[in-house]
């Protein structure tokens, strides 16, 4: 029987939940890098047991954890044991040197003025599909790095930060950041981001070049509100069945491409508000799709004080709201873009973190939830892993 | 030998308990020190300063004999009680939020 490893990134540690495929009884390990900001831990898909971690603090910057043994001992990359006794000197100690490729220039501050890119921390670990040494980072100020050695160093894909459009770039509530990497399992050499507030982006040349696939969106708080960029993204999804059809949360509405981006249309049907942050697709139906509506971009917490999962199975417009287990009153968490991962099993797993630091999982497409946890601090994102 | 001591994050991250000790076979400097630290612990580099720049993280402190000496020349010697061991270098994180 197959088991479940929920991996959970939180403001002060990461957290590893394990069940078998029952998904009833669960088992809590961490905090792993205790005190630190923990923005993502995502697995290898070629081999789960290798796992990168994102740990920052405001004090002592960026640092890259990784595991080769799913997650109970971990070494900066570069850095292990092994690497410190050997005989060809000290390790250089650059896995977490993340530093833009040429002269970064300027994006638009908040104010509307010129403002240096300046890296912050990473938002987002993806390892690649093909190569278990091979990881893409998203990172704030928003830009796309990669490594090919396991995290032990890193090079920018700079033609995204030097498109035509960055110095229009602008950062949302949350930085300027770039959150979200999705690889074509179809197609190794598409890729998709996005990132707050610039918009969405694809590369169809492993990430040389890029452009703006914002046709289609509507932000009436920006000056141009059908702008090329300057939407603020919050997230997309994709089915692996699927490559070129994506769904997305935007800061406000929900949103359904069918042409890998190219154009966009509204989906937000009947949702009670189509504010939000996490959206993901069904492990095994590519039109049921899942998100947490919220009630505005100023109170961050579930519209009537419910914590609703809204679940669609026709790939938006309808929706139905997903209660069982979930608090229905008195109720003011968030659920950040990050915080929600589906598993493979049959039937699909789904689980999601709250700023309350629950993390809820459900063993049945999101008809009854349960908490697997209900007192870590404030989840910041969640991977779930499937095991043979 | 000179003596430092690191602030606990950065002690669970380099994997030590204690005090680090290092020998310095230059003069001892902010910078000669953590050179070497971050020679013998390359986890910690760019923990406490920038990888490109080389400058001071903004909530990085440097003490030394009870002086701040965060402001400092990374180039000016160090005291005498530091070269020595008889003072450790002391490097915290500014109580700053949390």
């Amino acid at each position: 029987m197959s088991n479940i490893r929920v991996l959970v990134g939180t403001r002060k540690g990461a957290f590893i939940l394990t069940s078998d495929g029952a998904r009833k009884r669960w088992k809590v390990s961490g905090p792993h890098f205790a005190g630190w900001e923990i923005y993502h831990v995502k697995g290898s898909p070629i081999d789960p047991n290798r796992i990168y971690a994102s740990q920052s603090s405001g004090w002592f910057g960026q640092i890259i954890q990784r595991s080769d043994d799913g997650g109970k001992t971990w070494n900066t990359p570069g850095s292990t044991a092994e690497e410190l006794k050997s005989p060809d000197g000290m390790p250089k100690g650059e896995s977490n040197k993340f530093v833009y490729d040429g002269i970064p220039g300027t994006h638009q501050w908040y104010d509307g003025t010129q403002h240096p890119w300046e890296f912050k921390r990473v938002w987002h670990l993806e390892p690649s599909m093909n190569d278990r040494e091979h990881v893409y980072a998203g990172v704030e100020d928003a830009a796309l790095f990669e490594s090919k050695d396991g995290g032990a160093s890193w090079n920018e894909l700079s033609g995204l930060r030097k498109h035509d459009t960055g110095p229009k770039w602008q950062p949302g509530a949350g930085g300027m950041c770039l959150h979200t990497i999705l690889l074509d399992p179809q197609d190794s050499q598409r890729i998709y981001v996005a990132i707050s507030a610039a918009g969405a982006f694809r590369s169809d040349d492993g990430g040389k070049t890029w452009k703006p696939i914002n046709r289609g969106l509507h932000s009436e708080y920006i000056p141009d509100p059908a702008a090329e960029v300057g939407h603020c993204v919050h997230r997309i999804a994709m089915h692996q069945s699927r490559p070129n059809t994506l769904f997305m949360q935007k800061h406000w509405d929900v949103m359904r491409s069918d042409d890998a981006g190219d154009s966009w249309r509204e989906v937000s049907g009947n949702l009670p508000s189509d504010f939000g942050f996490p959206i993901d697709v069904h492990a095994h139906e590519p039109e049921t799709v899942y998100v947490v509506p919220i009630k505005s971009d100023s109170e961050h917490y579930p519209p009537s004080s419910r914590l609703r999962v809204y679940r669609s199975r026709t790939g938006g417009n309808e929706w139905e709201s997903l209660t069982k287990g979930l608090p229905q009153r008195n109720c003011y968490v968030n659920v950040l873009r990050d915080a929600m991962s589906v598993d493979s099993l049959e039937p699909c797993g789904i689980y999601f973190g709250t700023t309350g630091g629950q993390v809820y999982g459900s063993a049945d497409s999101g008809d009854t939830w349960k908490p697997i946890v209900r007192d870590l601090p404030a989840v910041l994102s969640v991977e779930a892993q499937t095991l043979p | 030998m000179i003596r430092v001591i690191l602030p606990p994050h950065l002690r669970t991250l380099a994997g030590v308990d204690g005090d680090v000790e290092l020998n310095v076979n230059a003069t001892v400097t902010q910078r000669s020190v953590l050179d070497e630290l971050e020679t013998r612990y390359p986890m910690l580099r760019g923990t406490l300063r920038d990888h490109v720049t080389q400058l001071r993280r903004p909530l990085v402190r440097f003490f030394a004999c009870g002086e701040d000496l965060s402001h400092e020349s990374p180039d000016a010697p160090l005291p005498e009680a530091i070269a020595t061991g008889s003072e450790p270098f002391v490097i915290i994180g500014a109580i700053a939020g949390g």
